[in-house]
């Protein structure tokens, strides 16, 4: 048998002399690609879902296809890479995909534990329960003893843990795989509550037959800043993604919308113009042509626009601005300065 | 013209002369064969080191040690909360696991048996209607039997509010099946012992029969004997130990029932379609395994005077194991591995708990995934070993 190990030990060598293909950038993938992968949800009416004709729509679609429109100057040049609470940042990591819209928590643990980056907040909301108008609670603190329904792989699980243990009640965990199932599970009556992002909530509630025979409760028990993440180590990357979110909120403190983009061309703010590649080289410095940010708002428009296209108070999800109004409105939305 | 004969004539290559030879050939081929199989190994593993570098993670069980955070409600074998470890919690999987397994196990053996049995029924009714039941489970995946059952459970029966209530002891609700917990109370130990005594009494006795069937040809009715023993002196330890055991019911106490023993739906359906699944399988390996013993040993058994009953027991059903058991091996395996489905329907199995949340909020996926990996490899050699350990048992003894 000697001679076999001999000879595995020459094969092993061999292949761990063979050096990785050089990793190119991601900026660089996605280009020689021609097209974007974004990891999105499995399906979150108003953030991430196909529509009658198969065309994924929503709050995090329209990020995703802003990113495009900025590195490709295609909004349609999208491909999205579906997944579970649980396989999200696997997928990310093992380069299914480039970037991950998904209305993601940033954490301390998945920052440096699951080793992300995360490049700014595009919705800040927090963890809320929604039960039966028919049980007649008012309250969270009225939950000891329930049966709750939650999405695996969430940091929703570890809000319910911490706390129902901190105000000393009782739960039973309904943990399930997708949203989809869980919802199921909550409307047959197998759970007294549905718990997940505020957000998460008003969406889910919108699809039901009767939304009305549903309320949600008024305690937030958690901060979910939602955001973009990439993978580690790639510092271009993450620039474009960072600025790409900023140049959204930029746009809509600056005033720049769909419909006026052209005319600000000929605006008198030199940020503006910094912003639409009018002035400056910002473009450039980022590995992008000089009109990304131009390129984004003609495709999905400004922050504010995105917002009430797909979440806002005139959908049926029917989300208020709340915390993510522009600063300058009261909200936390803020954008550093192009300059 | 000289006629040349003999290997030495051969002006092939050294190369092509080697592979001419057929041992030399064999031995190049096993050569290149292993060469191939430890390059792909060692790429993979390369390949795992160097991309773990990248994104600047280190390979590491620590994290087993740290707080989970997260609730597991189903964890009938031991304590568990969310300030317990991750370890704890992957214990709370594997037993999970271990319990849906064994439970599965035994029901889809016994469903099995009887659907195999019932398929060689004379009865022309009886055997189509468990061929077209046979068919239509084991043609559709065992993913959807499982959904198909939960969705039964919670859809169809009624909430906690409006339980199916027998004698206010059993309730029939969408969260799950509540009976009576028994509570021993002060003296129940001298039953338990008692229980025990005459246990090890039965299996002397039982011993002590075949010798004597051995010697002399006389058979005792061991099966009622025992049963009878058994249960005659623990019942009358029961009753001289003034019946220590009390009933704990459940009962509705805000959203849910408190108190007794709770099954619960997801345990309830994994376990139910993971099991007629499963026994579909073997109620066609023991057909196959019945039909394989040849009339003519029935014929020989009515011939040298055995009953009917006797025949099946003392000459159909041995010979038949030896059919059996292989096959049946393996159907345990599969029913043991597709009990990795659970999380679809909210079983913390151990794919649910080390290999699912656990696996999130760490980010070690090489670490969790391995955890997962050997406990069904753990459990499936377990399997495989008792089940040789069974079939050599069984197998012929050739005199």
């Amino acid at each position: 048998m000697k001679p076999i190990h001999a000879i595995a030990a020459a094969a092993a060598v061999a292949a761990l002399a063979l050096s990785a293909a050089a990793t190119a950038g991601t900026l660089d993938d996605v280009k020689a690609r021609g097209v974007l992968r974004c990891v999105v949800s499995t399906g979150i009416p108003g953030f991430a879902y196909p529509d009658a004709n198969g065309v994924w729509k929503g709050f995090d679609i329209d990020f995703c296809r802003a990113t495009a429109a900025a590195v490709l100057g295609d909004p349609k040049k999208i491909k999205e890479v579906t997944a579970t609470g649980k396989t999200r940042f696997t997928l990310l990591n093992a380069g299914e995909g480039d970037v991950l819209w998904r209305n993601t928590t940033i954490t301390f643990s998945r920052d440096v534990g699951v080793k992300l980056r995360f490049h700014g907040v595009n919705y800040y909301d927090g963890q809320g329960f929604m039960v039966k108008k028919s049980a007649g609670i008012k309250s969270a603190t009225e939950l000891d003893g329930a049966s709750i329904c939650i999405q695996t792989g969430t940091t929703t699980e570890l809000n319910l843990a911490d706390y129902f243990h901190s105000n000393n009640m009782k739960y039973e965990a309904v943990t399930i795989e997708t949203n989809d199932e869980a919802r199921q599970n909550y409307v047959a009556g197998r759970c007294d509550v549905y718990t997940t992002d505020a957000s998460g909530l008003a969406a889910t509630r919108s699809t039901f037959a009767n939304p009305d025979d549903h309320v949600i409760l008024p305690e937030i028990i958690s901060k979910e800043p939602l955001g973009p993440a990439t993978r580690q180590g790639d510092a271009q990357w993450s620039d474009i993604i960072t600025w790409v979110l900023n140049a959204t909120i930029t746009a809509e403190e600056k005033g720049i919308t769909q419909a006026n983009l052209d005319d600000m061309k000929n605006s008198k703010d030199p940020e503006v113009l910094r912003l639409l590649g009018v002035e400056g080289n910002q473009g450039k410095e980022l590995g992008l042509s000089k009109d990304w940010a131009y390129n984004i708002i003609k495709a999905v428009g400004n922050y504010g626009e995105i917002f009430e296209r797909n979440i806002g108070v005139k959908t049926p999800i029917g989300l208020e601005r709340g915390l993510n109004a522009l600063w300058t409105n009261g909200g936390l939305q803020y954008s550093p300065p192009f300059r | 013209m000289a006629v040349v004969t003999g290997t030495g004539s051969d002006t092939r290559n050294p190369i092509a002369r080697l592979w001419g030879n057929k041992k030399a050939r064999s031995v190049i081929v096993q050569i290149v064969t292993m060469a191939v199989v430890f390059g792909v190994l060692a790429l993979l593993y390369r390949n795992v080191v160097v991309n773990l570098a990248a994104i600047g993670k280190e390979f590491s069980f620590d994290f087993l040690n740290a707080p989970s955070a997260y609730d597991i409600t189903f964890s009938p074998f031991i304590e568990y909360n969310s300030r317990s470890t991750h370890l704890r919690a992957a214990a709370v999987g594997i037993l999970n696991t271990l319990l849906v397994a064994s439970c599965g196990i035994v029901l889809a053996t016994v469903m099995g048996f009887i659907m195999g049995v019932l398929r060689l029924s004379k009865n022309w009714l009886v055997n189509r209607t468990v061929y077209c039941f046979l068919e239509f489970t084991r043609n559709v995946p065992v993913l959807l039997h499982i959904l198909f059952i939960h969705g039964l459970v919670v859809t169809q029966l009624p909430v906690p509010k409006q339980a199916m209530n027998f004698a206010d002891s059993f309730f029939l609700t969408n969260r799950g099946f509540f009976f009576p917990a028994p509570v021993p109370e002060a003296g129940f130990w001298i039953v338990a012992t008692v229980f025990a005594i005459s246990v090890v009494f039965v299996i002397a006795f039982g011993r002590w029969a075949k010798k004597v069937q051995d010697e002399t040809g006389r058979t005792y009715p061991v099966f009622w004997i025992s049963t009878g023993a058994i249960v005659a002196a623990t019942a009358v330890a029961f009753l001289a130990a003034g019946m220590p055991l009390s009933w704990e019911a459940p009962a509705l106490k805000g959203f849910n029932f408190k108190g007794g023993v709770a099954i619960k739906p997801e345990f309830i359906a994994l376990w139910l379609a993971l099991s007629y699944y499963t026994s579909c399988f073997i109620a066609e390996i023991v057909r196959a395994g019945i039909l394989a013993v040849s009339y003519g040993q029935t014929e020989a058994a009515y011939a040298v005077g055995l009953r009917p009953n006797r025949t099946l027991q003392l000459i159909i059903i041995p010979q038949a194991l030896r059919v059996i058991v292989p096959p049946l091996a393996s159907q345990y395996l599969n029913l043991t591995k597709n009990s990795s489905l659970a999380i679809a329907i909210g079983y913390m199995d151990v794919v649910a708990t080390i290999g699912g949340i656990s696996l999130m909020q760490t980010g070690k996926e090489m670490e969790t995934m391995m955890i997962v990996m050997l406990t069904y490899l753990v459990f499936s050699l377990i399997i495989a070993g008792f089940m040789n350990w069974y079939n050599k048992k069984m197998a012929l003894v050739e005199r």
